[in-house]
């Protein structure tokens, strides 16, 4: 059941990344990117954090990407005025960065096989919101209000770009 | 644990498969006539100009955004609001902390005039500026307060 | 899980659709009767008796007309924008108890799926406005994600108080912890918020904005025809039952039978079941009864005073209900 459900939502996660550099149209990119997100959400209940995957939607999915969508339609970009995807002189470099990311990964993996990795009996109560409550507002309590802070700024932050344009 | 979503997983499968089906028996039943002035943009009979892919108000982006950091700041409070008795007392006056936080962020934008959609409504117009309207439109003032 | 154990919640599956389907037709049928009704005409009664196949009539008739979009529209995103919004409609029903025991997935964080659900709704609305490609449709479905995202933050605190006071994300449990009193009354404010929101995430009146007739013509389904229209349509009634149906849930006491606890146990499990199934459809067709109600009672907002509604009263509003709702938690 948990490779299944791994299985599936990888291969999707993989198929949204891709499709979200290679799509031409940069509303479609983002509709990749959302189908990336649910995937990485059932990745996250693949492993028991339940609330984590749920936040994942609202917060990812449900919030950022809408953002994404607002500043695409914002900028008005046309098919037209978007370079094409072609390999140029960076290209083969490229190619060999990747092939070396993928080495390194694909070893990796090939060291780990064969490894056994024995269940954790806590894995299934430290994914639920009352787990991650507890550490939430114990040790990271601090965490937690620097949050608050840090957010009214970045909404500062954002009020103050948004109105210097009209200067 | 996840047997328990199982079900969910089928809703949505489902759910999929009725909204394409939808989409699908649309496209196949209905009649196609199709002829050019039938597939431009309606605008209530009046031939369209332009595209409709303008840039819009920046406003827009702005709540988008503001949207984020007060969702954000939402979902941080679910692990709290579960167990609000068993975290006890310093934590409630740290959330009480936080939310004051929060309502600083809203109130400050408040001031800015984020929420403000109709300011351009409210201000009155100089009588020179009013009588000749051939002339550029005014930039659009930034916000004071 | 045994392939024996799903077979229960298929057929559970299978009667929730039956019934949402159902009940969104016939939501528009009331919502025709109920208006003529409240403006003295006698709407619609000739197909059927009492008018009552109507919507078999509507569905027919939507089938049959030319699917139409326009030449400039990006084709695919037009084909999956009104997918989008049945889909996240239907797939509410997933954690809605229907009946002690009868719920499709009694999961951890029940109440949090559908919120996130509920956030997947901007993007039916937002695309169908861009792919249109029509200016009408643009603004339309511009307006009406600025105006569910602002109705959302109100919305999220507003169940967050419910959750303080159930102390459980689970929406089986938040029925149960109401059966001493129904949290509508242990948190009228939250209720009212949630009540709010819950029409303005439905963009019904006073919220319709983003299909202001006289602004936008349809809003963000101008370019819509057939079906696809339909399908749009569908999901705003599909979304009328689920919202009524998540403010029984979470504020009206869901499955429990008021007074239940007198008599309830004496009988047959299969009359308890019946009875809290009664009960729920009976309070969601109550709640579904105001949402018309209020549609032809109450004149429409202006898009300011919608802005400024949602943020500058609903939500400190809800801050403030929130806090109230835990200091009185910890108190007592």
């Amino acid at each position: 059941m948990q490779v299944v459900l791994f299985g599936i939502c990888a291969l999707l996660a993989i198929v949204g990344a891709v499709g979200v550099i290679t799509a031409r149209n940069p509303v479609y990119s983002a509709l990749f990117l959302v189908l990336n997100f649910f995937s990485l959400a059932g990745l996250y209940l693949s492993l028991e954090a339940q609330f984590l995957a749920v936040t994942q939607v609202i917060v990812y999915a449900g919030a950022i990407v809408v953002l994404f969508l607002f500043v695409i339609m914002l900028l008005n970009l046309r098919p037209e005025d978007l370079p094409r995807f072609r390999l140029d002189r960076t290209g083969p470099l490229v190619v060999l960065l990747s092939l070396g990311l993928l080495l390194g990964v694909g070893m990796g993996i090939w060291s780990l096989l064969g490894a056994s990795f024995p269940q954790d009996p806590q894995a299934q109560a430290v994914g639920t919101v009352e787990s991650l409550g507890r550490a939430l507002f114990g040790r990271y309590l601090v965490g937690f209000e620097v949050v608050a802070v840090l957010l009214l700024v970045a909404m500062i932050g954002s009020v103050m770009l948004a109105k210097r344009r009209f200067q | 644990m996840l047997e328990a979503y199982l079900p969910i997983c089928l809703l949505l499968l489902v759910a999929l498969g009725v909204a394409a089906l939808m989409a699908g028996i649309s496209e196949w039943i209905g009649p196609r006539r199709p002829n050019p002035r039938k597939l431009i943009p309606y605008e209530s009979g009046m031939d369209p100009v332009g595209t409709a892919r303008e840039r819009y108000s920046v406003q827009f982006y702005l709540i988008a955004m503001l949207f984020i950091v007060f969702d954000v700041e939402v979902v941080l409070l679910y692990p709290w609001a579960v167990q609000v008795v068993e975290l006890g007392w310093p934590v409630f006056w740290a959330v009480v902390l936080f939310l004051v936080v929060v309502m600083i962020g809203d109130w400050y934008c408040y001031k800015k005039g984020v929420f403000d959609w109709d300011r351009e409504a409210r201000q009155p117009r100089p009588p020179s500026e009013a009588l000749s309207q051939e002339k550029a439109l005014p930039v659009r003032e930034t916000v004071e307060t | 899980m045994a392939f024996e154990s799903l077979q229960p919640k298929l057929l559970l599956l299978a009667a929730a659709l039956l019934a949402l389907f159902t009940m969104a037709a016939y939501t528009v049928y009331f919502e025709r009767r109920i208006s003529a009704w409240i403006q003295n005409r006698i709407g619609p009664n000739r197909v059927g008796p009492f008018g009552l196949l109507q919507p078999l009539a509507d569905v027919l008739k939507l089938l049959f007309k030319e699917d139409i979009a326009p030449a400039a529209a990006d084709r695919l995103l037009h084909r999956l924008a009104p997918m989008i919004s049945v889909t996240a409609a239907v797939a509410t029903i997933g954690v809605l108890p229907f009946a002690h025991n009868l719920i499709l997935a009694d999961v951890n964080i029940g109440i949090l799926y559908i919120l996130a659900i509920t956030s997947l709704n901007v993007y039916g609305i937002t695309l169908s406005g861009w792919a249109s490609n029509s200016k009408y449709a643009l603004l339309g479905g511009l307006r009406s994600s600025a105006q569910l995202i602002s109705y959302e933050i109100a919305m999220g605190l507003a169940v967050l108080s419910v959750v303080v006071q159930s102390e459980s994300l689970m929406t089986s449990q938040i029925v149960e912890a109401q059966a001493e009193i129904w949290n509508v009354l242990r948190n009228p404010l939250g209720f009212l918020i949630f009540l709010i929101t819950a029409f303005a995430e439905t963009n019904r009146l006073p919220f319709d904005l983003p299909e202001a007739e006289q602004e936008l013509v349809a809003g963000y389904h101008t370019e819509y025809s057939s079906m696809k229209f339909g399908m749009f349509y569908v999901a705003e009634y599909m979304n009328v039952v689920l919202s009524s149906a998540v403010i029984t849930t979470l504020f009206f006491g869901g499955y429990l039978v008021p007074f239940g606890h007198l008599f309830m146990s004496d009988l047959p499990a299969w009359a308890r079941t019946g009875l809290e199934v009664l009960s729920f459809f009976g309070k969601t067709g109550f709640f579904v009864f105001v949402f018309i109600w209020v549609r032809w009672t109450i004149p429409r907002f202006k898009y300011n005073q919608l802005m400024r509604l949602g943020w500058v009263y609903l939500f400190p509003l809800a801050v403030l209900n929130l806090v109230l709702v835990a200091l009185a938690r910890m108190l007592f």
